[in-house]
């Protein structure tokens, strides 16, 4: 169900798209007023989110370890896995975000009779993922030549790498088929693997959807059904630089691909896509294991009510004092 | 008790999960898979709220009447003191990477037992009342409003939960559920819905000083007791004080190792290594208690309980404090103590008094743990051992969850081992370290009426003993936890018959040369040594 539902939603947002910019012709309100609310939601959403997370305190240090702790000198320290310092801490997170580095950890369990236990090998998730993100980087950057006069040096040099394979008589970009086949496989997973499928929401399956209509729709202006590239950059410098202008002649499948775009942008901050910014205030990966040697402060550190020595001598002084253990008190 | 199965039928179970949606599974109380409510008395000993008579298998289990309210008040509070909570409410995004890294999934086939769902029963409550989407769409956005029935199922799988974080070792946003467990059963302990097994030492310790509630007296006549058992092996009479003031360094152990077998055995280690180096060292009656139940009931309960051990360092007078080998308590002294009960600034940066070393990795909490100390000592060949007395022994070394997870404590405690015994023996890589699988009965779920659940949630760890009690015939597990040695003897008993469980420092006891020592014929167990030079004698 939740699968069929979000679906659907792409295909209605896709309809919206093709009836508003292409039936009726609201090109103004596709091409500029739509994105530039949606670019709007994406930022104070995404503020709104990462300061109403960095707003809650970190009682308490609490990372997690997988390595060995730094203690006697003489024992090897994991300064990456287990580290004692803030650059250790920073070396930590960097690994998470650029190489994924504890889902690479990722095994899969099989139960056999006897009852034996087995782990294989399962890096299928680490590569989808990662090739997934990668390429969303690499595309990312690669539309910065829509956005910017002159395209800087290394938005041509990127594209020149990515490019590199030949389709007819013009490059095919890697990342363009790298892209597809990771989400095609993320989407293929969650449908396959039964836990996963268990436990996958509408919320799951609706920015896989998404994220392939925009890629496909982008694949399609490129390689298909090629739209006027110099009326779309004219659209992207005019929002770039405040003086919105949409020219003539734009076909309708850049509105659908730009509006499925605005779409994702400000459902950003709402859904798990804030995972992006979530992995860089991990209070179990940003931390330093360091709290025996430095004290780490809890602003809301509160006083309790404990039950002290005298309250604990008074109950027991007597079979203390038969027991010859000594007291404060005679 | 229920009746336990036999350990090839325990096991028949399907991971994949059922049709039916989670959501509109019913959780079913059936004996050995849950645990006992926590009795009145217990609650009221330390001023929990709703205190009363109830059952989990009953129908009515007699909430206050605003118990929503309690709870979502609560989530909100806590919502705006943790981080933590707050991304791990929202930043998941379901890959399911940690779905088989949990022992109790493995060994129960239960979809809820997946890390991802135990979290949802949280998020899905948070979605409900927190977020807008939950609010509009409901179910459609993973949202559900907290009933009664969420809430029995709250208590039933956070109290299936053991805190051991192997699962946030593979999230790749680094979601700890312990972390989601421990705000849970904050939120569970509102409405007074806390299980009896914790409830009980909770109240023992606050009152005794230790969970099994040994008064001072017999806490003393205990430790007596293996002074006796020493003095019968080795001819020594070591000498432990208690409460003394003016005593260099106090040593906290957990009480388990006082209380019953095999850990008793650990505590003659102690005993004896201290005596051998000359330690000017106190036991505190009054802070007995290494371990702390209060972690598995509040944050203000675990610092409540804590507390003691700064205290009484005070009040004696002490340089520095000497922690025993026990696993949840070290994640209390090393990821929260000094933060809640410090700064120990009445206290001195723990130097050994032995080797001179400055144990600068404590140097704010002040607090060393004894196998960064015995290590060490070993280092600096500071005592004499004679490891053929374990060659008996072919041992493995199991990682508790907490020193592994929540400390980093991997080759001090293997250092002790290769030192102390000649034949050591690594599990797979995947199950030691931080990948280390729980015992299946920590976090407060170690009570006989959970049996059939503890077998379950043990067997990843007791299928690993087994591969190398195959492989190379082990035949002791060795392990730096009190809880670990007081249920491993019944894990191993139904999955690996043969093996058994004990201290680092039993072995560290066994092999320790101590001066003017009579010739020692047994263990520390009382079973005699093996025959020395027999293998190399060719003795045909």
């Amino acid at each position: 169900m939740g699968m069929a539902f979000s679906f659907f939603s792409v295909i209605g947002l896709m309809l919206v798209a093709y009836l508003g910019a292409g039936l009726a012709g609201w090109h103004y309100l596709f091409g500029v007023i739509i994105p530039y609310v949606a670019f709007a939601i994406f930022l104070a959403g995404l503020a709104y989110r990462v300061v109403k997370w960095a707003r809650a305190p970190v009682p308490f240090r609490i990372p997690t370890t997988a390595g060995q702790q730094k203690s006697l000198p003489w024992i090897k320290a994991s300064p990456l896995e287990n580290p004692s310092t803030t650059a250790g801490a920073v070396g930590r997170v960097a690994l998470e975000v650029l190489f994924f580095r504890s889902l690479l950890r990722n095994t899969r369990m099989e139960l056999h009779r006897g009852p034996r236990l087995a782990y294989h090998w399962e890096k299928w998730l680490w590569l989808g993922g990662l090739l997934f993100h990668w390429s969303l980087l690499v595309i990312l950057l690669r539309h910065l030549r829509f956005f910017t006069d002159p395209v800087p040096a290394f938005v041509s040099w990127l594209e020149g790498l990515d490019g590199f394979f030949r389709f007819g008589l013009q490059a095919l970009y890697l990342t363009d088929i790298l892209i597809v086949g990771a989400v095609t496989y993320l989407f293929l997973r969650r449908v396959v693997i039964p836990q996963v499928r268990y436990i996958s929401l509408p919320a799951d399956y609706f920015p896989l959807f998404l994220i392939l209509g925009i890629a496909a729709t982008g694949i399609l202006m490129r390689y298909f059904f090629r739209v006027d590239i110099t009326a779309v950059k004219e659209l992207a410098m005019g929002l770039a630089t405040f003086r919105p202008f949409v020219p003539e002649g734009i076909g309708v499948l850049f509105y659908i691909h730009l509006f499925f775009v605005c779409v994702l942008v400000s459902y950003f901050p709402y859904s798990k896509l804030v995972h992006m910014a979530g992995i860089f205030l991990s209070p179990t990966r940003n931390l330093p294991n360091d709290s025996r040697a430095r004290r780490h402060i809890n602003p809301w550190n509160y006083p309790v009510k404990v039950h002290s020595y005298e309250e604990y001598e008074e109950e027991f002084r007597d079979k203390m004092k038969m027991a010859g253990l000594p007291v404060e008190k005679e | 008790m229920a009746s336990l199965p036999k350990p090839d039928e325990l096991l028949a179970v399907n991971h994949k999960p059922p049709r039916t949606g989670w959501m509109d599974i019913p959780v079913k109380f059936r004996r050995g898979t849950y645990l006992y409510g926590a009795k009145p008395k217990n609650l009221e000993a330390v001023g929990l709220p709703n205190p009363r008579e109830w059952s989990p298998e009953e129908e009515d289990w007699k909430l206050p009447e605003n118990w929503q309210e309690i709870i979502l008040e609560g989530l909100r509070e806590r919502l705006g003191r943790f981080r933590t909570l707050q991304i791990f409410m929202d930043a998941c995004v379901r890959c399911g990477a940690c779905a088989d890294k949990c022992h109790f999934f493995i060994g129960t086939g239960d979809p809820k037992n997946m890390p991802v769902l135990r979290a949802e029963l949280l998020r899905a409550v948070y979605r409900k009342d927190f977020t807008t989407a939950g609010r509009l769409l409901g179910k459609l956005f993973g949202a559900r409003e907290l009933t009664v029935d969420v809430l029995k199922e709250w208590y039933y799988y956070f109290f299936q939960c053991t805190e051991c974080r192997r699962c946030s070792v593979f999230c790749p946003f680094g979601i700890d559920t312990a972390e989601i467990t421990m705000i849970a059963r904050e939120l569970l302990n509102l409405v007074g819905c806390n299980i009896d097994w914790i409830a009980a030492p909770v109240a023992n310790c606050y009152r005794t000083g230790n969970h099994v509630g040994i008064e001072p007296h017999a806490f003393k006549d205990m430790v007596e007791f293996c002074v006796d058992e020493i003095e019968n092996i080795t001819g020594i009479r070591v000498e432990p004080t208690f409460n003394r003031k003016g005593a260099e360094i106090l040593f906290i152990a957990p009480s388990g190792d006082v209380f019953a077998d095999p850990g008793t055995y650990t505590l003659m280690g102690y005993l004896m290594l201290f005596h051998e180096i000359g330690l000017d060292y106190t036991f505190s009656t009054y802070a007995s208690e290494g371990g702390n139940f209060g972690l598995f009931t509040s944050h203000e309960m675990m610092k409540r309980l804590n507390a003691k051990m700064y205290a009484e360092a005070k009040r004696l007078g002490v340089k520095w404090i000497l922690g025993g080998e026990c696993g949840h308590m070290w994640r209390v002294i090393n990821q929260y103590m000094d933060t809640m009960n410090g700064p120990a600034d009445f206290l001195e940066e723990p130097v050994s008094p032995i080797t001179g070393t400055k144990f600068a990795n404590a140097r704010s909490t002040k607090m060393v743990h004894i196998v960064e100390f015995t290590a060490d000592l070993i280092r600096n060949n500071k005592i004499k051992l004679d490891p053929t007395r374990n060659d008996h022994l072919r041992v493995t070394f199991h990682d508790s969850c907490n020193p592994a997870r929540s400390m980093g404590l991997f080759e001090e405690p293997r250092y002790i081992i290769k030192n102390v015994c000649r034949n050591f023996y690594e599990m797979p890589e995947n199950t030691i370290r931080g990948q280390t699988f729980c015992c299946g009965s920590g976090a407060g779920l170690n009570s006989d009426e959970y049996m059939e659940m503890r077998m379950r949630g043990g067997f990843p760890r007791a299928n690993a003993v087994k591969y190398v009690q195959e492989k190379y015939g082990v035949n002791m597990l060795a392990c730096i936890c009190a809880v670990d040695r007081a249920v491993f003897p019944a894990l191993m008993n139904y999955w690996v018959p043969g093996v058994d469980v004990a201290g680092v420092h039993e072995l560290v006891g066994n092999a320790l040369v101590m001066t003017g020592e009579t010739s020692r014929e047994t263990t520390l167990r009382g079973e005699p040594l093996p025959v020395k030079g027999k293998e190399e004698n060719g003795g045909e």
